[in-house]
C-alpha cells in the first residue's frame, strides 16, 4: 500500500507533441492518498486509461514522474510496482483452471502453496466460484471470465494498488452490484487504494470516496460525490454528473445579479466574472411558476421517469430540464421559471467562479 | 409447412457432379481399375484380384521408401514448426517493417516447385554453386550427388527454405489476434517470457499451427519436384521418396498394376495419418473446453 503521487505528469501518443491538444493526458499534480477509494470519470477518451496504464507501469509517460510513497517508479517496469490491475475485457488463461488462472499471480511471485491454497479460496468465495475452481477458464462465459480477472487482481494482499479500468462492463446489471458492493467490502478489509476508471456516474458515485472526473485529457474536479454534485468546478462536471446534466443559461454577471433573456436574476452573492460568462442551474433547484415574476418559458414535454418526472421546457429557444418530484402537479398555465439562489453556480469560459468573500 | 416438391431442382447440382467426376472420381477409380489387373502390353488386360495389393506390402522397396518418407517428414515438421514459431515471435508486430518482413517471407512460397529445386541443385554444386563452392573452398567434404548424408542435409535444408515461412505466417497471423490487454494483464501478474509464451500465445495459436502442421505434413509427405530436380533421388535410392519411387515405377518400368496399387495404399496413408492427427487433436480441443 501506498501514496502514489503524480509530479507534472503528461502524456502524448506523438513522438514530438507541439501544442498543448497533442497531449492525451495535460499536466497534472496529484496525491492519491493511502487507502483511499477513487473513481476516475469521464467519457469516452479523456485520458483515463492513459493515467492508469502510466501508474501501472504499462505506458511510460512523455513527461513528469510517478512517485509511491516518495520512490521514483516512472520508467519502472510493471513488475517492481506490485499493482494489480483488471481491464475492461475479461483475460484469462484459457489453458488453465479457474484455480489455477487465480493462483497464477501468486505463483509467479514464488508464494508456498498452502498459503496459495488459502488465498485462493478466499478470493474463489468472494466472486462466488468455488464450486468452479476445477474447470477450465476456457468454456466460460463473458461474466464469469471477468470474475476471473478481478480475482486475480483481488487475490494479492500486499498490492501498493488496484486497478480498475471499466471492469464491470460486460457484466449482468444484478452481477454488477453484488461485484461492486464485494470490491467495497474488499476496500474496507484491507484499505487498499483504488482507482475504479469508469463512465457511469452511478458506479462512480456509490463507489468512490472521492471522484476525479475528467475532460479532454485535464481532471477538472476532484471531489466527493456531494460536491460534485452542488458546486461542479467546470461545466462539463456540471453536464455529466447527474440526470439529467446540469442547466448552463448565458447571462451577464453583475456583481450579485445576472441578467438572462432580458430578466435580472438575484445570485445570492456577488461575483466578479469576465469572458464568456454563463450560470449553471441543477434541475433540481428550478422551479415552475406562472405570472410575471421569473424567466419566460413553456412547457415542451414532461416525462415521469418513476421517483420524479422531468420536465422540459422552452427558454429562448433553449431546452432546459426542470425535476419535479412524483405526483406533484404541472400547472398547464407555467410561464415562468425561477431558480432557488443557492442551487446557482456561475461559470466563465466554463470555470466556476467563487463567489466574493466565499473560501474556494 | 408444406414444401414445395420440385424434382428438377436436382440439375442444378449436375454441373458440380460432373465437375468431380471428371477430376476425382474418373481417375481415381481408374487406379483402382489398374490396380487389380494385370497387362502383357497390347492393351490386353488379366484380372489380377488382390495380388498386387499383396505384393507391395511385402515389397522391402515400398517399405523402406516409406520409412525414408516418414523421416522426411519428421525431421522437417520438428525442424520447421519450431523455427517458424520462433520466426513469428520475433517479427515486428506493426509498421513499415511489419510488411516489409512479410513481403520477403512470402517470396520462397511465391516460386514455382521446379525452380526452387533448380535453384538448390545449382547452389549447392560443388564445381560452379555458391554454397558447394563455398563449403569446398573451406575445407568442408560436401557433395551431394554423392554423399547420402550431404543429400539429405541440401533437401531438408532446401525444404526448410521453401515452407518454413507458411508456419510463420500462420504463426503470425495468430499471434496478432491476441489483444493487447493478455499481455498487459500478464505484465501485472508478473509472468515470465516463457509464460506468456506456454499460457498466453501457444493456446491461442493452436488452432492455425494445427493447420500449418496438417498442410505441412501432407505437402512433405507428397514431395516430389525439388528432390527430383536437385537429387532425381539419390545418390542410390537415398532421397527417393514415396512420390519419386511411385513414378519411377509407374511411368519408369510401366508396372502399371503395382504402381496403382501402391499409389492407393499411398493415398490411404495420407487420409488416415490426416484424420489420426486431426481427430486427436480436435478431441484434446474439445475436452479442454469443458
Amino acid at each position: 500500500m501506498a501514496k502514489i503521487t503524480l509530479d507534472n505528469l503528461a502524456h502524448s501518443y506523438l513522438p514530438n507533441p507541439q501544442t498543448e491538444a497533442d497531449f492525451a493526458l495535460k499536466a497534472l499534480n496529484h496525491d492519491w492518498v493511502d487507502g483511499e477509494a477513487y473513481a476516475l470519470l469521464g467519457s469516452s477518451g479523456c485520458g483515463k486509461s492513459t493515467l492508469l496504464n502510466i501508474i501501472s507501469g504499462l505506458l511510460i509517460p512523455s513527461q513528469g514522474r510517478v512517485l509511491f510513497d516518495g520512490r521514483d517508479v516512472t520508467t519502472a517496469p510493471t513488475a517492481d510496482r506490485n499493482i494489480a490491475q483488471v481491464f475492461q475485457f475479461p483475460v484469462v488463461y484459457d489453458t488453465m483452471s479457474v484455480r489455477q488462472n487465480l493462483a497464477f499471480p501468486l505463483k509467479n511471485r514464488g508464494m508456498d502453496a498452502a498459503e496459495i491454497a488459502r488465498r485462493v479460496q478466499k478470493v474463489a468465495a468472494m466472486i462466488d466460484m468455488e464450486a468452479q475452481l476445477d474447470h477450465k477458464a476456457r468454456g466460460l462465459t463473458a461474466d464469469a471470465k471477468q470474475k476471473i480477472s478481478l480475482g486475480r487482481g483481488m487475490v494479492r494482499e500486499d498490492v501498493n494498488a488496484l486497478l480498475f479500468d471499466e471492469p464491470l462492463t460486460v457484466i449482468d446489471p444484478h452481477m454488477k452490484w453484488e461485484l461492486r458492493t464485494q470490491l467495497k467490502k474488499l476496500h474496507q478489509d484491507f484499505g487498499h487504494t483504488m482507482i475504479y476508471v469508469t463512465h457511469d456516474q452511478t458506479e462512480a458515485l456509490t463507489f468512490a470516496d472521492k471522484v476525479v472526473v475528467m475532460y479532454d485529457g485535464r481532471v477538472v474536479q476532484i471531489g466527493t460525490p456531494q460536491e460534485l454534485f452542488e458546486r461542479p468546478a467546470h461545466t462539463f462536471v456540471g453536464y455529466f454528473i447527474g440526470s439529467p446534466g446540469m442547466n448552463l443559461f448565458d447571462a451577464q454577471i453583475d456583481g450579485a445579479q445576472a441578467r438572462i433573456c432580458d430578466v435580472t436574476v438575484p445570485l445570492g452573492a456577488s461575483y466578479a466574472a469576465t469572458g464568456r460568462t454563463q450560470i449553471g442551474v441543477r434541475p433540481e433547484f428550478i422551479r415552475l411558476s406562472s405570472g410575471d415574476a421569473g424567466i419566460p418559458a413553456s412547457v415542451r414535454r414532461v416525462e415521469d421517469v418513476g421517483r420524479h418526472k422531468i420536465i422540459r421546457l422552452d427558454v429562448g429557444g433553449q431546452i432546459i430540464n426542470a425535476v419535479a418530484p412524483e405526483g406533484s402537479e404541472v400547472s398547464a398555465n407555467t410561464n415562468r421559471i425561477t431558480f432557488a439562489p443557492e442551487g446557482i453556480n456561475v461559470y466563465a469560459d466554463d470555470w466556476r467562479v467563487t463567489p466574493q468573500g466565499a473560501a474556494a | 409447412m408444406n414444401k414445395t416438391v420440385n424434382q428438377k431442382a436436382w440439375f442444378l447440382i449436375l454441373p458440380v457432379l460432373i465437375l468431380v467426376a471428371f477430376s476425382a472420381v474418373i481417375p481415381l477409380m481408374t487406379v483402382v481399375n489398374y490396380s487389380v489387373q494385370d497387362t502383357f502390353g497390347n492393351n490386353q488386360f488379366f484380372w489380377a484380384g488382390l495380388d498386387w495389393f499383396d505384393d507391395m506390402l511385402h515389397s522391402d522397396r515400398m517399405w523402406n521408401a516409406l520409412g525414408r518418407q516418414l523421416l522426411f517428414s519428421g525431421i522437417i515438421l520438428a525442424i520447421e514448426v519450431p523455427l517458424g514459431i520462433l520466426v513469428a515471435l520475433n517479427m515486428p508486430k506493426k509498421g513499415f517493417w511489419a510488411s516489409f518482413c512479410l513481403v520477403v517471407m512470402s517470396l520462397p512460397l511465391l516460386i514455382p516447385w521446379n525452380v526452387v529445386g533448380t535453384i538448390w541443385q545449382i547452389f549447392g554444386r560443388v564445381d560452379i554453386g555458391l554454397l558447394g563452392y563455398t563449403l569446398d573452398a573451406l575445407g568442408i567434404d560436401y557433395n551431394y550427388t554423392q554423399d547420402t548424408l550431404d543429400a539429405w542435409i541440401t533437401v531438408i535444408v532446401m525444404d526448410v527454405w521453401h515452407w518454413t515461412s507458411l508456419v510463420a505466417l500462420l504463426a503470425y497471423a495468430g499471434l496478432r489476434s491476441i489483444p493487447d490487454a493478455y499481455y498487459q494483464a500478464a505484465k501485472i501478474d508478473q509472468a515470465s517470457r516463457w509464460a506468456v509464451f506456454r499460457y498466453i500465445e501457444l493456446p491461442k495459436m493452436a488452432g492455425v499451427l494445427m493447420i500449418a502442421i496438417l498442410l505441412r505434413f501432407m505437402d512433405s509427405f507428397m514431395i516430389y519436384t525439388e528432390p527430383f530436380v536437385v537429387t532425381g533421388g539419390g545418390p542410390g535410392n537415398a532421397t527417393t521418396f514415396l512420390s519419386i519411387d511411385l513414378v519411377k515405377m509407374a511411368l519408369g518400368q510401366f508396372d502399371l498394376g503395382p504402381a496403382a496399387a501402391f499409389s492407393l495404399m499411398y493415398f490411404l496413408v495420407i487420409l488416415a495419418i490426416s484424420w489420426v492427427f486431426y481427430t486427436v487433436m480436435t478431441t484434446l480441443d474439445n475436452r479442454d473446453g469443458k
